[in-house]
């Protein structure tokens, strides 16, 4: 079976939290309690969006330890497939989701002496749950965190209220920025950095910590990857013998599945390597989207990471 | 209470037997007549009525016994149970997993009260009734892995899970076959698997750690492994091998099918939701020849495995010596018949003994 297990829920409190990003929680059908998680997990929210499933992965930003409820943060994408745009447009208290089981892949270091965080946007989302999870530890950590304005950087007033030591506020509306070089330079032996936030952030965050000598195993970092829409293409999946035709809001994932296929997937965001299918015939230009294959497995056209890579061109043959 | 705990020992006079119903149901780990190394995973999900998959942790005859010889082996070598820092919220993971799966799947036996993080466990069979504050170890008499690992058969690895690899940081070993934790303590996975041989050449641990670090919560995982042991023998370890290496060759024509035990382990993987990091717990069951040759499907099978296995592996399982006197030994169960497939006895052609 494809994906982790799978929690009915339903939709308990829908909270806008500024223009563009709105706070979902949900509880559990059966009334059991929801399993705990690590801080930095995220789970896969099923959405059935009129004929179509829609599988988005999203940080649990809730407390680890309370098992009454999870709660997510979706920013609004108005460019993007339409996911975030179920969420905001068409979701209802009361509505029936379905999520699955917390799967980590942005998990806190515990070896860490000191935790230094790194967020832009709605990239904050996992760091509320792993500052919850390193409160009760008494773990060190601190927060820089960079959002367009004060008016768009959700839970900032909650963090600045909560932890006025440790949280840190870049506004690109006051032309603050986070001055990394310095940042990084000064921390305490044992430290671990981990980012999240769009792709530019990232690669500039790395990027500098690599420069100033930080081990590889001291950086942690999760982008939100969305799959992004794209000209429709066709795909031949040639064990289950179907050709299937991918849209333009739908991902090569999502149309396998549409079409009865099971196929393995975890994070659905390109990261986890679950859904890696063989390529067995193609003629066009593959668009790779994933941060799992490496270069020279790319240009070997031999493979692709369906939740997030694309195709274009005459043929593709995939081994599923 | 359902079960009938044994008084016996593991060491020294070596008491230690099963009972009819321990051999119905001992995980013979061969389900074919042959044998090689395979990532042989399945789900962790229950299993058969009265069988070892039944329930998460299962809990037998031998219960309190092993638990006896557990505090022996620690009070000799405290380093047989190890945690580094960095694992003490995995091993309240472990707590937590084992007391709720306890209470749930043998309530007639364990007990968990749960207000916030005020909780109450009582272990009957141990006679053990504690209060205490979860997540703080001040109110434990041990820390939480080794609090737990002392009330529950089977050794635990509690493995850390970061830059793609595992790591082996935390671990209660007192019944492992002829392996340290104190030796591997820090280890990864590819370091602490290098004395194996032949699996690195076939792939096998680049593709069982590719399952383990996906192992998901809600979905743990398990397979068997198998070696020999002269003696019911739970400690056989390094540490110890000038103790029970000398015992091999105590083996005779005469004694071997009570001497000679077939050693299997359950080995199981749960991912553990507050830590990230995955649990290994090792659960041993010995069962003798002699009792193994009840079952004629057992007998025959043993005797084609035993024979036909690579000079490596019989080296690496420590018998290599003892071969020819078990083949002389077996062959006389095999009397060239077929075998089904599959692992359990053929109860309806051969019924057990009972």
């Amino acid at each position: 079976m494809s994906g982790s297990e799978k929690i009915n829920v339903e939709v308990s409190k829908i909270i806008p939290l500024n223009n563009l990003v709105t706070r979902f929680e949900f509880k559990r059908i059966d009334g059991e309690l929801f399993p705990t998680f690590s801080g930095g997990a995220h789970t896969i929210v099923e959405m059935k969006d009129g004929g179509i499933i829609r599988r988005n992965p999203y940080s649990l930003m809730s407390d680890p330890m309370d098992q009454h409820s999870y709660a997510i943060s979706v920013r609004r994408d108005d460019e993007g497939r339409g996911g975030s745009l179920f969420m905001h447009n068409s979701l209802q208290v009361g509505d029936d989701m379905v999520l699955s089981y917390p799967v980590n892949l942005f998990s806190l270091d515990l070896r860490a002496k000191k935790h230094l965080m790194i967020a832009g946007g709605i990239g904050i989302t996992p760091f509320m749950a792993q500052i919850k999870q390193l409160d009760r530890s008494q773990g060190n950590w601190e927060l820089h965190y960079s959002a367009r304005s004060p008016s768009l950087s959700a839970y900032a007033d909650e963090l600045l209220t909560m932890h006025p030591n440790n949280v840190h506020m870049y506004y690109d509306s006051e032309n603050k920025s986070i001055d990394l070089e310095n940042l990084l330079d000064g921390q305490p032996l044992g430290t671990h950095l981990y980012i999240c936030g769009p792709k530019g952030m990232i690669d500039w965050a790395v990027g500098q910590a690599v420069n100033l000598g930080w081990p590889s195993e001291a950086i942690h970092y999760e982008e939100f990857l969305a799959p992004k829409p794209g000209k429709p293409f066709q795909v031949m999946l040639l064990a289950s013998d179907k050709l299937v035709s991918v849209g333009e809001n739908e991902s090569l994932l999502e149309a396998i599945e549409r079409e009865g296929v099971d196929a393995p997937y975890l994070c659905r965001g390109g990261a986890c390597g679950q859904c890696e299918t063989t390529v067995i015939e193609s003629d066009g230009e593959f668009i790779h989207m994933d941060h799992w294959l490496e270069d020279e497995e790319k240009l070997s056209r031999k493979k692709i990471m369906p939740c997030v890579s694309r195709f274009d061109g005459k043929t593709l043959v995939l081994d599923r | 209470m359902t079960i009938q705990f044994n008084d016996e020992t593991f060491r020294g006079d070596y008491t230690f037997k099963n009972s009819g119903w321990a051999l119905k149901r001992f995980p013979f780990p061969f389900h074919e007549d042959s044998y090689m190394y395979s990532v042989n995973m399945e789900q962790h999900k229950g299993g058969p009525a009265g069988s070892i998959y039944e329930k998460r942790f299962d809990v037998d005859e031998h219960y309190l016994s092993e638990m006896r010889d557990r505090a022996e082996v620690l009070k000799e070598d405290p380093l047989r149970c190890q945690s580094l820092p960095n694992m003490t919220l995995a091993g309240w993971d472990l707590l937590e997993l084992i007391m709720v799966s306890k209470s749930e799947d043998y309530p007639d036996m364990f007990e968990l009260q749960r207000k916030g993080d005020k909780w109450r466990w009582i272990n009957k069979p141990m006679e053990i009734d504690d209060s205490f504050t979860f997540l703080d170890e001040a109110t434990l008499p041990y820390g939480p892995m080794e609090y737990i690992t002392r009330q529950t058969q089977g050794d635990f690895v509690v493995l850390d899970q970061r830059d793609e690899n595992l790591w082996m940081d935390a671990g209660m070993v007192t019944t492992q076959a002829d392996w340290s934790l104190d030796f591997d303590i820090g280890m990864n996975f590819f370091e602490w698997h290098a004395p194996v041989p032949k699996a690195h050449e076939m792939g096998i641990f680049v593709r069982a750690l590719k399952f383990l670090l996906n192992v998901q919560q809600g979905a743990p995982a398990r397979r068997l492994n198998w070696t020999m042991t002269v003696n019911p023998l739970l400690d056989t370890s390094p540490e110890n091998y000038h103790k029970w290496g000398t015992q091999k060759r105590t083996v005779t024509a005469d004694n071997i099918g009570e001497k000679q035990f077939l050693r299997v382990e359950l080995q199981t993987f749960f991912r553990l939701p507050r830590s990230n990091a995955l649990v290994f717990p090792i659960r041993c069951y010995l069962a003798s020849f002699n009792d193994l040759m009840t079952v004629p499907k057992w007998g025959r099978r043993l005797h084609r495995v035993i024979r036909d296995l690579p000079e490596e592996l019989a080296t690496y399982k420590g018998f290599i010596d003892n071969r020819p006197m078990m083949l002389d030994y077996l062959s006389k169960f095999d009397d060239g018949k077929p075998t089904s497939n599959g692992i359990w006895p053929d109860r309806e052609t051969e019924p057990l003994r009972d």
